[in-house]
């Protein structure tokens, strides 16, 4: 079955497993979540399941965003997040189901979602780790430029997705196969092994691995 | 507060806060082999402790048949299952590096 549940990245620390090995973790504090909808290929032409999390105020909700709340009696909250999954997956979750970290166990391989720390507008040396130009020997105002970029008067344009200047991070990144450590039901925290993309607080999905071999 | 200090508690030893920096200590570790298990010691002077929570690490300096050895252990790991301590030395120092430079009679530490 296909488990999904929000979190918020709390930070990294390392554990020791039963043989003492150190083992590096990422603390993700998830649920309880909400199934809050459910998109249907009937109705939506997709499918996919809504789970909302983080109890908030009525106060802070807008009435349009109520309206859901009320529809089915729950309590507002901050957060809510489509994930897709074929309808036979998507069968397991009703609406009003409450999840909670009991939905995964440990040493499961897990995907972890999340929008990746902003860094800003970045040039190809930190954003693509490209080397840059010689510092010296006559190096003139070049030394952290991308070099050449393309040919000549044929074919006359840069290829797409040429390593170029842009944006850097403040992007959804999904990181595949994690292994979930350890789950503490009482705190609702999970313990994956490695890093998770995004700042400390920031939303994160996590869900079963899609791709396991 | 330390982020995480409530999980990072589950692993943490009490006892830890003994080790001291110029201390000649005698590090129990356990050492699986296949099957078995048994306890190596490991004897030297602490020459640095550095990190905090369960990451913190502390190294031991030995010389051994003529060649200078230090080792790394995790302070908190299940696998150091005692850490004795033999001789308290006097040092004024946090991390003493200075050790490595010198041998014999030169590299003693007073004692407390």
């Amino acid at each position: 079955m296909s488990a999904v549940i929000l979190g918020k990245k709390k930070g990294t620390t390392q554990i020791f497993d039963e043989d003492g090995n150190r083992v590096p973790v990422t603390v993700i504090e998830a649920g309880p979540c909400v199934v809050t909808q459910k998109m249907t290929p009937a109705k939506h032409k997709y499918s996919a399941v809504q789970v909302g999390f983080e109890k908030i105020p009525a106060r802070k909700v807008n009435q349009p965003g109520m309206g859901l709340f009320k529809s089915l009696d729950l309590a507002p909250m901050r957060y809510l997040r489509e994930i897709r999954m074929s309808p036979e997956e998507a069968e397991a979750h009703k609406v009003g189901d409450e999840i909670t970290v009991s939905v995964f166990t440990a040493g499961e391989k897990i995907d972890v979602m999340a929008t990746s720390k902003g860094c800003g507008f970045q040039g190809v040396v930190k954003r693509y780790h490209q080397k840059g130009n010689t510092a010296t020997r006559g190096t003139h105002e070049v030394r952290r430029h991308p070099g050449s970029i393309g040919m000549c008067q044929f074919p006359g344009r840069i290829f797409k997705g040429t390593r170029l200047p842009g944006q850097m991070g403040n992007k959804r990144v999904t990181t595949q196969n994690l292994r979930l450590v350890k789950i503490d039901e009482e705190r609702n925290l999970l313990l994956v092994r490695g890093a998770v993309p995004g700042g400390i607080n920031s939303l994160v999905v996590v869900r079963t691995a899609i791709k396991t071999h | 507060m330390r982020r995480l200090q409530h999980i990072e508690k589950d692993y943490t030893k009490e006892s830890a806060e003994r080790v001291r920096i110029g201390d000649t200590v005698r590090v129990h570790l356990r050492i699986r082999e296949g099957e078995k298990e048994r306890v190596q010691v490991f004897q030297g002077v602490i020459i640095r402790r550095r990190g905090g929570g369960v990451g913190e690490t502390f190294t031991v300096r030995k010389y051994s048949y003529g060649v200078g050895v230090e080792r790394i252990f995790p302070v908190h790991s299940p696998r150091v299952e005692n850490i004795e301590v033999v001789r308290s030395g006097r040092v004024r120092r946090a991390k003493l590096y200075y050790l490595r430079k010198l041998r014999g009679k030169a590299a003693r530490l007073k004692e407390v």
